[in-house]
């Protein structure tokens, strides 16, 4: 392990996208040694440290996979390491259920949510939201499995499907008010309780995931953009997140919350060093446990 | 960024640019079929893979 003065760091991630690449450039910026480590090859007694893991100062967690990512937080953690971001905010981040109940708990404004756990809850769930709605797999990402339902004859449908083709994270199905938003909607980026930059989405359709093709383009942070979403953040557990708002007659709505943020087309759109105030947050952590330490 | 090398494509068989500074399991996309690749060996020679489909869980 190095000294506190100089730190080594783990980033843990399934392949390098633009993300790490970016996140390693930010790491050699500032001189700190990095260890990148392939979550496909970490493996281990779950008593002792990983193999395949060096031990390392500070460990950022990057993995696409919710269930590695939790996996491995709970195990740093219960070995006494602090990765970032924390169990408690991937687990949070990467379930909707619990994203929902975290931000109604904290007093958050967010968009109204049903759960159901069969074809008939779902349609009485349904009546209660109201249609059009929204239907989310509670797990998963970029827009995959999202369904703007029209009807209830819809609904029977994708709720036949979840039934009958889903796995056991379809188990649970989680309907959303639908918010007419124009195909456009706000990404904000929040780093250590602080709100550091925001994107505009745009797209010809409902769904504004890059992922899909959606186009970024920087905005300007105004005072309750910033309140709405360090408020959601905090609301997750803090750490490093990325919050989807919605613009809505009733004010910003926060959508989802997102514990291993995506940010290849938000820095230069924003002109904000996201990767540097990534590091530099993984560094705080750790200096912050060498203090204690002393 | 140093300077591009080209190795196969394992999917199609064409020729994929690598950067000279590519790291460890980076994620390229063959220019020719689309396909996502990940670095696996940087030395003596680069070679590349096709990556892993998306799973259920995957994202942000």
């Amino acid at each position: 392990m190095n000294t506190p003065g100089s730190p080594a760091v783990g980033m843990v991630c399934t392949g390098v996208r633009a993300e790490e690449r970016m996140l390693a450039e930010a790491f050699a910026a500032r001189n700190v040694e990095l260890h990148v480590i392939d979550d496909r090859t970490i493996h281990g007694d779950l008593s002792s440290w990983p193999a395949g893991f060096p031990r390392v100062d500070a460990v950022l967690l990057r993995s696409k996979g919710h269930w590695r990512n939790v996996a491995i937080a709970h195990w740093l953690e219960s070995l006494g390491a602090q990765p970032v971001n924390a169990s408690r905010v991937l687990e949070t981040c990467g379930d909707k259920v619990l994203t929902t109940l975290a931000l109604l708990g904290a007093g958050v404004p967010t968009l109204s949510a049903s759960i159901a756990f069969s074809q008939e809850s779902g349609a009485l769930a349904a009546e209660g939201v109201g249609y059009p709605l929204v239907v989310k797999p509670v797990i998963g990402s970029w827009g995959r499995l999202i369904g703007k339902v029209n009807d209830a004859d819809a609904l029977d449908l994708a709720l036949d499907h979840k039934e009958a083709l889903g796995g056991a994270p379809h188990s649970v199905t989680y309907l959303q008010r639908f918010v007419p938003t124009g195909g456009r909607d706000i990404r904000s980026f929040v780093v250590h309780d602080r709100c550091i930059a925001a994107i505009a989405r745009t797209s010809a359709g409902w769904k504004t995931n890059t992922a899909l093709g959606g186009k970024a383009t920087g905005l300007t942070l105004d005072p309750e953009l910033k309140r709405v979403s360090e408020a959601a953040a905090a609301a997750v557990g803090s750490g490093a997140v990325a919050v989807d708002v919605f613009e809505t007659d009733e004010g910003y709505l926060v959508n989802e919350v997102n514990g291993t943020m995506e940010f290849r087309n938000s820095v230069a759109t924003t002109g904000v060093d996201i990767p540097g105030f990534v590091a530099d947050f993984v560094l705080e952590q750790f200096a912050q446990r060498a203090a204690v330490a002393r | 960024m140093s300077v591009a090398v080209a190795t196969e494509c394992p999917v199609c068989a064409g020729m994929v640019g690598v950067p000279g500074d590519a790291m460890m399991g980076e994620l390229l996309d063959c220019d020719e079929c689309g396909s996502e690749l990940e670095v696996t060996q940087l030395t003596p020679a680069i070679e590349v893979r096709e990556a892993p489909m998306s799973a259920e869980d995957w994202g942000e």
